[in-house]
């Protein structure tokens, strides 16, 4: 289970989250909604270590991630894959070693680190593009490459940061069948970032909200599409009146 | 102004901090003999022929240079050889090579960690169990610090081989008599004075392009800004350095 405490962030005083509290059940997949800017992958971030909070705890089975020397962080990493909303693919190295980079410093033998790369590109539905660098890849395919290479170490819990973000509606459906298809196959927990609401509702055990850097709902995608929050409703319902008041009318 | 000063304290310290970790990360395994053999030739070998030809040109103008002022003086090419070897093997060799090194390689090490940082992918690394400084930096700091003296050593040689063929081609000076006055006065000390200073500088250009590209925040134009920055600091540091490196040096009796 993970676990999120009154998690506190700051960044040059602006202050992004401001008492984050999360519990993200085994083998649930919650999907965190909010804003453009709102700290959704800042949280992000902070579960898996990659950002430490100014003030709070991040537990992951019992153990607060926080506190840990950068040697006892790596070990806890090792539990995660991390889908990056840019994908992050290495740019010198090709799809298939992009994959087995993960399992490089493992005990696997060569011919089964091929072989699991093989396997991780299947699942992905991508078992032709192994020599292709990412610069010779299409945006779906280098999310799809990079959701390979997330689950290349057998994770136990998948990071997504907006994974159909900048894919047209089809392949941000596929994408959203790959996650659910995983979902079930790895049985994995995940948390999913997102402002996609059909991919939300689609994917999602539970939705929480982020809003002005706290968690201002959260429920099962019924009860957030009928939630009585007017943030929620506003957010749920793609409106541009209402109680979230966007900064364009400034300039 | 005060801002800026505190700034440049600041990366100081960070990037000392830095230094310190790479050399922890150094003697940690899994090595990353692959990883740093391939930076070592892009590095050391593909660097050969810019700074050979800079060294052939450098040596030849310092005989020439050398050559026609002593005729003016004396009427006659005295010491050309010891001026040339002296010159390039103490002074010039270290320092033009690693200014070279800077250009060429120093700014695409800037550049490359810079982008990856930008586009996540020094994220991805942690998320994949492998530490950045383990797999980016120690690789090429490693081959700075092993590759600059190397190149160091060839400029020693192909500037001499300049010199050389100016002093007896141009300025007619009889080829004993110039190799003589080059390795005479000479001593194991000198040698290794250069050679001191050129590690020194390999570790500057390693560190300092490394920790420029990994403290980029932001898009392409921080990359860009970081890449002038760290060639510019990587420069402004080896001439500062170079003085109080050979005060110490030549205080310490090595040349």
């Amino acid at each position: 289970m993970i676990e999120i405490i009154d998690l506190h962030k700051s960044f040059n005083n602006n202050k992004v989250l401001k008492g984050i509290n999360l519990k993200i059940y085994d083998g649930e997949t919650l999907t965190i909604i909010g804003c453009s800017g709102c700290g959704k992958t800042v949280l992000l971030k902070h579960i898996i270590g990659l950002i430490l909070p100014d003030k709070g705890k991040v537990i992951i089975n019992g153990v607060d991630i926080t506190t840990l020397n950068e040697d006892a962080l790596h070990l806890q990493q090792q539990n995660f894959g991390y889908l990056f909303q840019g994908a992050a693919l290495f740019d010198s190295l090709t799809a298939e070693e992009n994959v087995a980079f993960g399992l490089r410093n493992s005990n696997l033998k060569q011919q089964d680190i091929y072989r699991r790369t093989k396997w991780c590109l299947s699942q992905v539905g991508l078992s032709d593009v192994e020599k292709l660098k990412p610069a010779e890849l299409s945006g779906g395919m280098k999310k799809r490459i990079a959701l390979a290479r997330a689950i290349a170490r057998n994770p136990k819990y998948i990071l997504y940061d907006e994974p159909t973000t900048g894919l047209d509606p089809i392949m941000a459906d596929a994408i959203n069948d790959l996650i659910i298809h995983l979902q079930k196959t790895l049985n994995v927990t995940s948390v999913i970032v997102t402002h996609d609401m059909k991919s939300a509702y689609k994917v999602s055990n539970r939705i929480a909200m982020l809003y002005d850097g706290k968690i201002i709902g959260i429920g099962t995608p019924d009860e957030i599409k009928n939630s009585d929050n007017p943030y929620i409703q506003q957010f749920v319902s793609g409106l541009s009146q209402g109680p979230i008041q966007l900064k364009i009318h400034e300039y | 102004m005060r801002n800026k000063f505190i700034n440049s304290i600041i990366g100081i310290g960070k990037g000392t901090l830095l230094l310190y970790r790479v050399i922890i990360y150094i003697f940690k395994i899994p090595f990353e003999t692959k990883n740093t053999l391939y930076q070592m030739i892009e590095i050391g070998f593909k660097s050969l022929p810019i700074t050979s030809l800079t060294s052939l040109f450098t040596g030849m103008v310092l005989a020439l240079q050398s050559g026609y002022s002593a005729i003016s003086i004396f009427n006659e090419p005295l010491y050309v050889g010891t001026i040339v070897a002296f010159s390039l093997i103490k002074e010039l060799s270290p320092v033009l090579t690693a200014t070279i090194i800077t250009g060429r390689v120093g700014a695409a090490i800037t550049a490359e960690i810079a982008t990856m940082k930008i586009t996540e992918q020094i994220d991805a690394l942690y998320t994949l169990g492998t530490n950045p400084i383990k797999y980016l930096i120690v690789p090429r700091f490693l081959a700075c610090v092993s590759m600059v003296p190397v190149l160091t050593v060839f400029s020693n040689a192909i500037g001499i081989i300049g010199g050389f063929l100016v002093g007896t081609l141009n300025l007619e000076i009889p080829s004993t008599i110039y190799l003589s006055d080059s390795f005479d006065f000479l001593r194991i000390n000198d040698f290794f004075h250069g050679l001191i200073k050129s590690i020194f500088f390999g570790g500057l250009i390693g560190i300092v392009s490394c920790y420029k590209g990994f403290e980029c925040r932001g898009g392409a134009e921080d990359v860009g800004k970081a890449t002038t920055s760290a060639v510019v600091t990587i420069l402004v540091l080896i001439l500062v350095s170079d003085y109080f490196l050979s005060a110490l040096l030549v205080a310490l009796g090595i040349g």
